[in-house]
């Protein structure tokens, strides 16, 4: 494949891991959610397929399987079943401020690319003008934890963060050496297997996944 | 040996979920407690012996920082199992756990005391992040184990808050990779610990000093490092006191260790004072603040959880510092820091389990009611606070001493956050092991070899300075200047 093509479909799928970022920090069902969380693994295993290809890197081709097992198949189908058995999936979260939270991801992005601008340069890869939107991704993760008061975007939130780290990684190095990929699959593995058990604690300790109720723990004066 | 140091725990939590709630239980999680103590000390004498070595396909390695904090992790894990046996048995009686979570509780342990000798035997820089991520995830249940709504609270604040934090430092992992790349070539070489230490002045600045950033707010977040402390307090408190001890006690110096790893990359690279300024910074602040947090707390446990936010922004201000007397003090101070405060944690356990409730107000009596539990607290709280003749004393002056000479300018609000450490925690204890019994203290046996065995260990570190841990420390501040 032609390098100069090849990167116009990396920069092309980094904008859409982008936009499905953007579009979980403003969904409220928790259904689509999930769904916009697929899609952005998705997203992810192709290009990480495209670049190990590109690049002749073969253990990426095992990194874009495990992404697309885990990512784009195992983790959804644990959210549905939770979401389902807790019957969550009516519930709407009432998300303030919708067009803040937009204007504060497009901050993060135009943060990340002037953070990353010397890393850029520094970088010859295929895939080194994607790294910015990695770590927007990471960021918009992360802004998508702070402003959401339920448990289970929470946990989305999470997971997009690790998804922007993966995503990272591919770009600005041609991903991490195979143990340490699998390394940090096992631990995503664990931690979905922790929080599975978490909903249900918490749900029947506070009878809602609504986290904004676990608020007994404050400083006393 | 190190092999053998790794397996012991990793065998032992499979042996213990299989084994569930017998009664032998507490007796087998001990024994392999004591089995990996003893390859601890056998790894010691080995490194004592030949010096610092690799093993498993220079998967693993060994130097004089990283061995003394897995003979202590060891250590530590060994008496807590001790103490844990006890203290559970009565939770058990108060009906606090059941069949199912004493099994849980028990292969965790040992999951936990595993992730925290891979956190340090590993070579692997990338590793040694999986490490503290499975260590954080193997606690995260125990520290919810209650089930109250409080504990459920605590944990899924550990959880994502803990979980945020980490990512952070592994973007500055994939950063670091990035340059070392450059240098060693692809591949799992390229993450050696021992081969990025030896070409460390060949990465590039810029992109280490990034990369120290994330690091720094990922590993400080598990440091327990103010403001991204939050999560502390309520995790350390809430779980069963033998869980406390060993977060407070191991797993605060695990993730600093991992922090001073870093830096030492990141200073070849540089070769400014940059990441060891923004150490300084974050270690005086957890200081100053932690000191003036003991001051409102009502939750004996919360109270000594600021007591480990401060004394690891101690070390962290004292490693950031640099300089061998700096250095040195740094080293000492997260060995006595770790034995004292989880022997503190041992009497709070049993403390809090005769009053059956963790509110200061209603801890009254000690001495009389149980003089071992009492006299405990109150000689633990006396080596926490930095008085002579314990170990932390001496830590603390060599800390003191370096600040004088190398930022004399911070010395003041180094000395004022020890002062008012010193006010709030003895105001507490005081009222806490003095006056008469009151009528809801019911007496009970206590867990007395760890104790005992942990106060002994700071106050012989204080007066005399055994020849083998010297000759590591020095070697240790040579390895990280």
């Amino acid at each position: 494949m032609n390098i100069n093509i090849a990167s116009q479909i990396n920069s092309f799928l980094a904008a859409l891991v982008l936009l499905t970022a953007f579009g979980m920090l403003v969904q409220r069902r928790m259904y689509g959610l999930v769904h916009l969380f697929a899609w952005q693994g998705l997203f992810l295993s192709l290009n990480t397929a495209i670049v190990g290809f590109v690049a002749d890197r073969h253990h990426l081709y095992i990194s874009s399987v495990l992404t697309l097992t885990l990512k784009v198949i195992l983790l959804p189908y644990i959210l549905h079943v939770l979401i389902q058995r807790l019957k969550v999936h009516k519930e709407v979260e009432t998300v303030v401020n919708i067009p803040m939270t937009m204007l504060i991801g497009i901050a993060l992005v135009i943060f990340s690319y002037h953070l990353m601008a010397p890393v850029r340069e520094l970088s010859t890869l295929v895939t080194r003008s994607t790294l910015a939107v990695a770590l927007a991704t990471v960021m918009i993760g992360l802004l998508m934890m702070i402003t959401r008061k339920h448990a289970v975007t929470q946990i989305i939130g999470f997971l997009a963060m690790e998804n922007g780290l993966f995503f990272a990684a591919t770009s600005a190095t041609y991903g991490m050496p195979l143990v340490v990929e699998l390394g940090v699959a096992l631990d995503i593995l664990i931690a979905a297997f922790i929080f599975g058990i978490f909903f249900f604690h918490i749900h029947t300790t506070f009878d809602s996944l609504d986290v904004e109720k676990m608020a007994r723990l404050k400083e006393e004066d | 040996m190190l092999l053998v140091l790794l397996l012991v725990p990793l065998v032992a939590s499979v042996i213990l979920a299989f084994v569930g709630d017998r009664k032998f239980a507490p007796e087998i999680n001990i024994m392999g407690s004591a089995a990996t103590f003893a390859a601890g000390a056998g790894l010691a004498v080995q490194v004592y012996m030949e010096g610092p070595m690799l093993a498993g396909g220079k998967f693993f390695f060994v130097d004089a920082f990283n061995v003394y904090l897995s003979v202590l992790t060891s250590f530590v894990s060994m008496t807590t199992a001790v103490f844990s046996r006890r203290y559970m048995r009565k939770e058990r009686e108060h009906g606090r756990v059941g069949h199912i979570r004493m099994r849980f509780y028990h292969a965790m342990f040992q999951l936990f005391i595993f992730a925290m000798l891979l956190c340090l035997l590993t070579n692997n820089v990338g590793v040694l992040w999986i490490a503290m991520e499975l260590a954080t995830l193997s606690t995260v249940l125990l520290v919810s184990l209650y089930r109250t709504p409080t504990a459920i609270e605590a944990a899924w604040k550990y959880f994502i808050l803990c979980g945020v934090g980490i990512a952070q430092a592994l973007f500055g992992t994939v950063l670091l990779y990035f340059a070392a790349e450059k240098v060693l070539g692809e591949g799992g070489e390229a993450l050696l610990w021992t081969n990025l230490s030896r070409i460390s002045p060949e990465l590039e600045p810029t992109v280490l000093s990034l990369a120290f950033v994330f690091l720094m707010v990922g590993y400080g977040t598990k440091v327990g490092l103010v403001p991204l402390h939050n999560w502390l307090p309520d995790a350390h408190s809430e779980g069963p006191t033998p869980i406390s001890a060993v977060l407070s006690g191991l797993l605060l110096n695990i993730a600093l260790y991992a922090l001073v790893r870093c830096k030492v990359l990141v200073d070849g690279a540089t070769g400014t004072h940059h990441a060891g300024n923004i150490m300084m910074g974050f270690g005086l602040l957890s200081i100053l603040v932690a000191a003036f947090s003991l001051l409102r707390q009502k939750d004996i446990k919360r109270m000594f959880s600021y007591s480990s936010i401060e004394h690891m922004g101690i070390a962290t201000f004292a490693f950031g510092l640099g300089g061998p007397v700096a250095t040195f003090g740094a080293l000492l101070h997260m060995l006595v820091h770790s034995l004292a405060k989880s022997s503190i944690f041992f009497t709070v356990g049993h403390a809090s389990q005769m009053h059956r409730t963790q509110e200061m107000d209603r801890i009254r009596g000690l001495f009389r009611g149980n003089p071992l539990v009492g006299w405990g607290l109150m000689l633990g709280v006396m080596a926490i606070v930095g008085m002579p003749p314990f170990g932390i004393f001496t830590s603390e002056f060599l800390i003191l001493t370096a600040t004088m000479k190398d930022a004399p300018l911070l010395t003041p609000f180094l000395l004022l956050g020890l002062a008012v450490a010193f006010a709030a925690l003895f105001r507490r204890v005081q009222s806490m092991v003095a006056g008469d019994v009151p009528s809801y203290q019911k007496p009970m046996k206590a867990a007395h070899v760890p104790v005992l065995l942990h106060m002994a260990l700071v106050l012989v570190l204080g007066i005399y300075m055994p020849d083998f841990l010297n000759k590591w420390f020095h070697t240790a501040v040579e390895l990280l200047k």
